[in-house]
């Protein structure tokens, strides 16, 4: 039999080595489930992971990688601090849907003017319209100690009934011929949000990505609220006295986490999605979760489990497309990833070692 | 009498260290056997192999001339051997009875039960009603429901671990009582302590363990409780040096404090006063759960209370936080080191960072100075003799006494003008333990105002120039130190906690 030791100190090999270890498995536990599912798994295997990146069609692939891991990162980043800290926002979808809308509203209350200030401001309105979300379970819990959990998770339904409200009436293109979704923001020049450089997908939204994680960086590793942020996740009391105040970290954290995915959310609305639609939300708020856990809540460890992550989206959907797949394999796939993370997570905090025989 | 049980040659080794190497006694059927040594000497690895929570390596135990060998505590019990553990494994929010059912293999209906638990509690003078809260009871009436519920098994041999730490003087009398009356009936007892005169009060025989070997036997009623610890330590022991320094102004008052737990089945601290000048020590005492806690963080400034009821130096700053009070020259260090004084997964450096940010100025424009914080840790570890591979360890790596001596450290260096410690040698060797009440006495003497709060008496009558006891969050008035008897000292402490309840609802 075998048995779990603590170790003294925290493993920093296994800390670096679970992730790959936890991809290595998934690969393993994927292909057996699409070798059930009448598949061929190394094929599957290689259309998901290969392909997109050295493929014949990789020169499309790739572009998508950074529009997928964009958004991805940029919510990850702010949960992540939270997440750090013990503050589990789970509705980052809704912040994200929110931003979007408030986002786009702005920009279409000023159609079609012609001003480059525009788009900013649209930035400004986005990151509110997430943040505003965000405080609602934030102010809830900690002025009546509500479970921020289950009221960040229900107001992604609220928000989604208001994304499908907003793209059937008041956000409504006008000149839609009475179909569902907003004006095209992306092809109106003062809120489009276009492809930076050619061909690599790169767009505002995976600028602000990239930037978070420097400043993600900076914040964990030298400034003080980074230092609270550590310290109140692993030991609340000993935050409490170092002087930390709870309330104070949740409003915080929460704030930023809400605000990044509401910016977000406005990147998409204005650049690949290109409008308010009833389906505009694809999920990346759930999926972000998953991300920052992957990335072990390090903003570096964030950047390739998104770029990873986006890797599975890409070559997940070219795989339901040419081996006909169905999607929900791809999702069990992807919290196949998760699954593999958090279990083998033990490693680092826990050396498996033979347990000695008892003598009878 | 009879031999009962028989340790012959027992060794267990952990990875790392040896807790126990060829340890050899016996006890005698009826006999009071101290088990006597430092922290970490061996004496709970040793008990947890008697009561079959750990099995040994090499050696063999003999109970009553039979091969003895639990391989779990169910079967210790069966065999007629019961602990008392030091901390208490017993559930609040439920009553004595539901309590003592919880850890019966078979257990009767609880009428009863009850009706048992009564039969036995009083028959062995330790009152006590099944029907109330656990989460309403005093350490001692705790403890209490943990004796009985041995009792109940008609032990053997009863081991109990450091019993006496949450009793007060008077409570340790009831106490010896039961064990005396317990041990004329022919039930052995083993008793874990490092409190001398206790032991030299009840036992019979005792065992000296010292870094995993018995170093020495004696009977502890011939020898002096000095050289005992002597025998227990492996050295000569130097009592803390006193000088006695003028006392200045009064740097830390506190006016009529009263303030809510936020502890669940916490005390309230109710209507407490006290002044403490510069250069004076004032320990506070108490029985554990009266309100020392509650009293630590409404002093840091972890729990809030009215602006006037805590003045540094005169000015108010009781509605204020831990860092507003630590710029105004309070520190403060708990009792909990893991996870309230410093963060278990966080290295040496990180937790010098925790509390004295503030004080030793370690950020600019929040921006850590990382270096600064290192050279604040390396300074800790050296000058109070911080046994570390470095200061990048995790804390929770280092060991308790040397945690310890870090925390307090940490605190110390800060040049405090007011210091509040909670426990300050819980849990740390003799030796640890008296390197850190000479530090706090030399800060004291360098000015700063001291309030020692502690469970150990024989500390705080040593270094405490004036005393005072919380029971049920209320504050004794402080007294001189000198002069004062145990008695009165017991008295300022509650006396027995409960007596006068309980004999009054089944006298």
């Amino acid at each position: 039999m075998l048995r779990l030791e603590k170790r003294p100190n925290p493993s920093r090999f296994w800390n670096y080595a679970t992730p790959v270890l936890a991809v290595v498995l998934t690969m393993v536990a994927g292909g057996l489930m699409f070798a059930l599912l009448g598949k061929n798994p190394v094929e599957a295997i290689r259309t998901i992971f290969w392909d997109p990146l050295f493929g014949e069609f990789a020169w499309y692939f790739r572009g998508q990688l950074l529009v997928k891991a964009g958004p991805l990162i940029l919510i990850a980043v702010g949960l992540s601090l939270g997440f750090r800290a013990g503050i589990w926002n789970i509705g980052a979808e809704g912040q994200y849907m929110m931003g979007a809308i408030f986002g786009a509203a702005a920009g279409l209350a000023l159609y079609p003017a012609d001003n480059r200030l525009i788009f900013p401001l649209m930035v400004v309105a986005g990151a509110l319209g997430g943040w505003i979300w965000a405080m609602i379970p934030a102010i809830l819990r900690t002025r009546f100690r509500t479970n921020e959990i289950l009221v960040s998770l229900l107001l992604v339904y609220v928000a989604q009934s208001i994304l499908a409200s907003m793209a059937l009436g008041a956000l409504r293109n006008p000149e839609g011929g009475g179909f569902p979704g907003s004006r095209n923001l992306s092809q109106w020049a003062s809120s489009a949000n276009p492809e930076l450089i050619a061909g690599t997908g790169m767009h505002w939204g995976v600028v602000a990505a990239f930037a978070s994680v420097i400043a993600a960086y900076i914040l964990l590793q030298r400034h003080i609220l980074g230092f609270q942020i550590r310290l109140a996740g692993q030991a609340p009391r000993a935050a409490r006295f170092a002087g930390v105040s709870p309330n104070r970290l949740v409003l915080l954290c929460m704030g930023i986490s809400g605000a990044l995915a509401g910016l977000a959310g406005l990147f998409e609305v204005t650049g690949p999605a290109g409008q308010i639609s009833i389906d505009f939300a694809q999920g990346y708020g759930f999926t972000a979760i998953i991300v920052a856990f992957l990335g072990r809540l390090n903003p570096v460890g964030i950047l390739l489990a998104g770029l990873l992550m986006a890797l599975t989206y890409v070559g997940g959907d070219n795989a339901s497309t040419n081996l006909g797949l169905p999607a929900a394999s791809i999702q069990a796939f992807q919290g196949m990833l998760l699954f593999f993370l958090l279990a083998v997570d033990l490693l680092s905090n826990y050396r498996i070692r033979p347990s000695r025989k008892e003598a009878a | 009498m009879t031999e009962l049980l028989r340790i012959e040659g027992v060794t267990k080794a952990y990875p790392g260290v040896v807790a126990n190497s060829d340890v050899s006694f016996s006890i005698r059927e009826g006999e009071v056997h101290a088990l006597l040594g430092e922290n970490g000497a061996g004496k709970s690895t040793l008990v947890k192999m008697i009561y079959g929570l750990v099995r040994p390596d090499e050696g063999r135990m003999r109970l009553r001339g039979q091969d003895y060998a639990p391989r779990e505590p169910r079967e210790a019990r069966a065999a007629g051997v019961a602990m008392v553990f030091q901390h208490f494994s017993l559930f609040e929010a439920m009553n004595v009875a539901e309590n003592v059912a919880l850890g019966m293999e078979n257990p009767p209906k609880l009428r009863d039960l009850a009706a048992r638990i009564r039969q036995v509690s009083e028959e062995y003078g330790l009152p006590l009603d099944p029907d109330r809260m656990v989460g309403d009871l005093s350490a001692g009436e705790r403890q209490r429901v943990e004796i009985v519920r041995c009792l109940l098994q008609d032990p053997k041999l009863l081991i109990m671990d450091e019993p006496t730490s949450v009793l007060t003087p008077q409570e340790v009398e009831i106490l010896f009582q039961t064990l005396r009356q317990l041990s004329a009936e022919g039930t052995a007892i083993l008793y874990i302590s490092h409190k001398l005169e206790e032991i030299r009060a009840l036992c019979d025989e005792a065992t000296i363990l010292r870094r995993g070997k018995v170093v020495a036997t004696c009977t502890p009623r011939e020898r002096s409780a000095r050289e005992m610890a002597e025998l227990m330590v492996g050295a000569v022991l130097t009592p803390p040096e006193r000088h006695a320094t003028p006392k200045g102004e009064v740097a830390l008052e506190v006016a009529g404090l009263s303030v809510a737990s936020p502890i669940p089945f916490g005390t309230a601290l109710k209507d407490i006063s006290f002044k403490v000048r510069r250069g004076e020590v004032l320990g506070i005492a108490g029985v554990a759960g009266n309100g020392q806690d509650e009293l630590l963080i409404a002093l840091s400034g972890e729990l809030r209370a009215a602006r006037d009821a805590v003045l540094i130096e005169g000015s108010g700053v009781g509605d204020l936080g831990p860092n507003e009070r630590r710029l105004r020259g309070l520190v403060a260090a708990p009792e909990e080191r893991l996870g309230h004084a410093a963060a278990p997964d966080m290295s040496l450096v990180e937790n010098a960072l925790l509390s004295g940010v503030v004080r030793k100025r370690l950020t600019w424009r929040g921006f850590i100075d990382w270096a600064g914080t290192r050279a604040f840790a390396s300074e800790i570890v050296e000058r109070f003799d911080v046994r570390t591979p470095g200061t990048w360890v995790a804390a929770r790596a280092l060991s308790g006494g040397n945690l310890q001596k870090f925390v307090v450290g940490r605190e110390l260096s800060q040049e405090p003008s007011v210091i509040v410690i909670n426990q300050p040698t819980w849990g740390v060797d003799a030796s640890a333990a008296a390197a850190i009440r000479q530090a706090i006495l030399d800060r004291a003497a360098a000015g700063a105002a001291v309030v020692v709060i502690s469970q150990d008496l024989d500390e705080l009558l040593e270094i405490a120039d004036r005393f005072a006891a919380l029971n049920e969050g209320r504050l004794s008035a402080p007294r001189p130190t000198q002069g004062l008897t145990i008695d009165e000292i017991g008295l300022m402490m509650g006396g027995a906690h409960g007596m006068e309840v309980a004999h009054h609802a089944h006298g």
